[in-house]
């Protein structure tokens, strides 16, 4: 039994949607409702759920890029909420994450290279030829090429975007990767590439993933445990063979027959 | 059958290096009532390809070629001609949803925004055809108050899809517009994008890395590896007697559903030896 790297418990966020000119009335949105989670050292916990259950929210909360109404975070024991600082940064070193959105979170102005580069600079880890040498290793085993450094984010395409992202991320050898969809625009070739990355890295340096997918193949895959979001509520948890064999509950029974191809199949 | 839109022999170079072929000479025919797939490799030049119709491409990249639009070529057409075409004749789906969203304006202002340049509704009616696309979509309609980054990534691909079918267009674009979507809101979207096609004769490309999607959906299918088309043919062809050892070997790589078949990308060096002995 491995201990628990990150562990969430109670988490609550709610958005308030406002009126507005086509005068539909004022709603609140409980995106986050009694959330709580454990994630062991050196394993992979799936995230599955409807569009808009509250998967990237937690993937927020998870690492403090966004406050909740109430709950807590703990990475190793210690509550995120309560570090500041110098504290916080050099945390953050070890807590990474990949965007759902590969465009909105790369920085137009910044140059591959930069971008991938960043963390390495800001928390200091190696010299200049120790980072570029990191950059240039991270962006080979995504299946970018030393000379995609020197670009800017619009002259690439969806999937290698979202690789760039991932590569942001891995460089720092993190402890724990939060990963929103980070393999939904990817072929099925350069998928399995960045699987298997994913799983030699956390053989390599006893990595902890959140992975969050709405492909049950993928998550067949990667995962060892899995949970099962609905509506702001975890509906099902379990280990990921028991979940595919035997789902308890309707909405995950649901999930799993509507996985496409499956009636031409 | 009637062609809705033919594409010959389309290259996209970027204009500082012309002899970098993204897109190379591409040829192909889409006819109404049909939906088309592209698959292939992440780079491969499918998304270029899809902006070229629309005449959205980046000022930094150049294309060669013809595009007719019911027969009329649009290559040469100015920005105002093609806006006209666009939204009412042609709706696209963006692969990055956030790329074509203002992100200052409510989803609902801009689904009415294309309804009242393109079909003139207003006031009552507007708000009733906002309300029902959002609600084709799945999307709850008092959501029609929120700004793009208030709300989650499969929600904002699900604006996307309503504003490209308001005016029921002729031919759909979409480029992985079910990316976001969980497997029981992409069955929603996708029976609700063929019925479209049926009721209206649409013509759809569509373009897609998961071939259960293609499966389910796709009449023909196109498959592009490095900037050309390698292999096409209808989707029985493609799914189980698929010739190019491209075609071949990404169809290796779909992952099961049942975790038992070994993960695998292509091994490229085989992919050339193959080739040549084909
Ligand atoms: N503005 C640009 N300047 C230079 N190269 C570009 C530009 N835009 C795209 N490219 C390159 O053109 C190629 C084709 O891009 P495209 O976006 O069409 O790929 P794609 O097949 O849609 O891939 P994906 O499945 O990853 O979305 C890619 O290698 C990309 O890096
Ligand atoms: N800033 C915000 N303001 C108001 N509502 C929000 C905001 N951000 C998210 N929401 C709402 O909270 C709910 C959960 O959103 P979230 O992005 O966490 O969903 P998700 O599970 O990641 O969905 P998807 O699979 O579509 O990405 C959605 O209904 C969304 O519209
Ligand atoms: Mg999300
Ligand atoms: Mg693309």
């Amino acid at each position: 039994m491995s201990e628990v790297i990150l562990q969430a418990s109670n988490l609550v966020k709610t958005y308030t949607q406002a009126a507005g000119r086509f005068g539909f009335a004022t709603s609140q949105i409980k995106a986050l409702d009694d959330v709580s989670i454990a994630l062991k050292a050196g394993t992979t916990l799936a995230v599955v759920g409807e569009s808009g259950s509250g998967k990237s929210t937690l993937a927020r909360c998870l690492l403090q890029l966004q406050p909740f109404d109430s709950g807590k975070v703990l990475f190793q024991g210690q509550d995120l909420a309560k570090l500041h600082g110098d504290d916080l940064r050099s945390m953050r070193k070890h807590l990474q994450m990949v965007f759902q959105d590969p465009f909105a979170s790369l920085n137009p102005r910044m140059k591959i290279g930069e971008i991938v580069g960043e963390g390495l600079l800001i928390h200091g880890l190696g010299s200049k030829a120790e980072q570029q040498e990191k950059v240039h290793r991270m962006l080979q085993r995504v299946g970018l090429e030393v000379a995609d450094t020197q670009k800017y984010p619009h002259q690439f395409s969806g999937g290698q975007r979202q690789r760039i992202g991932i590569a942001r991320a891995l460089v720092l050898e993190p402890k724990v990767v939060v990963c929103d969809e980070p393999v939904s625009a990817l072929d099925v070739s350069v998928q399995a590439q960045i699987l298997l990355l994913l799983k030699d890295l956390q053989r390599e340096m006893n990595l902890s993933y959140v992975f969050i997918s709405h492909d049950l193949r993928v998550v067949r895959h990667i995962a060892d445990e899995i949970v099962v979001m609905n509506k702001g509520k975890i509906v099902e948890h379990g280990a990921v063979a028991d979940v595919y064999n035997a789902p308890q509950q309707t909405y995950t029974q649901q999930l799993l027959s509507a996985i496409p191809g499956r009636k031409a199949a | 059958m009637t062609e809705i839109l033919n594409i010959t022999n389309l290259t996209i170079t970027p204009k500082s290096a012309p002899n970098r072929l993204l897109v190379n000479n591409v040829s192909l025919t889409l006819s109404a009532g049909k939906t088309t797939c592209i698959v292939g490799e992440s780079g491969s030049g499918k998304s270029l390809t899809a902006l070229s119709i629309m005449g959205l491409l980046s000022s930094q990249l150049q294309a060669q070629g013809s595009i007719k639009f019911q027969g009329n070529e649009i290559t040469k057409l100015d920005n105002k001609a093609l806006q006209s075409i666009r939204g009412a004749k042609i709706g696209m789906i963006f692969q990055e949803p956030m790329t074509s969203l203002n992100p200052v304006l409510t989803v609902g202002y801009q689904i009415g925004e294309t309804l009242t340049a393109h079909l003139g509704l207003k006031g009552a009616a507007l708000k009733e055809k906002i309300s029902a696309l959002l609600t084709q979509v799945g999307i709850p309609v008092e959501r029609a108050n929120s700004y793009p980054d208030e709300l989650s990534g499969g929600q904002r691909q699900r604006v996307m899809i309503a504003m490209s079918i308001a005016c029921e267009p002729l031919l759909l674009i979409a480029d992985e517009p079910t990316t976001a979507l969980d497997v029981t809101v992409q069955a929603q979207i996708l029976q609700l994008l063929d019925a479209l096609k049926t009721r209206m004769n649409m013509a759809m490309l569509f373009i897609t890395h998961d071939f259960g999607v293609v499966a389910d959906i796709a009449d023909d299918v196109i498959v592009m590896f490095r900037g050309e088309i390698v292999e096409t043919g209808t989707k029985q062809q493609i799914l189980s007697k698929p010739k190019h050892p491209y075609t071949k070997a990404l169809l290796a790589c779909v992952p099961d559903a049942e975790g038992k078949k070994q993960l695998k990308p292509i091994d490229y060096a085989w992919l050339k030896e193959d080739k040549a002995a084909a």
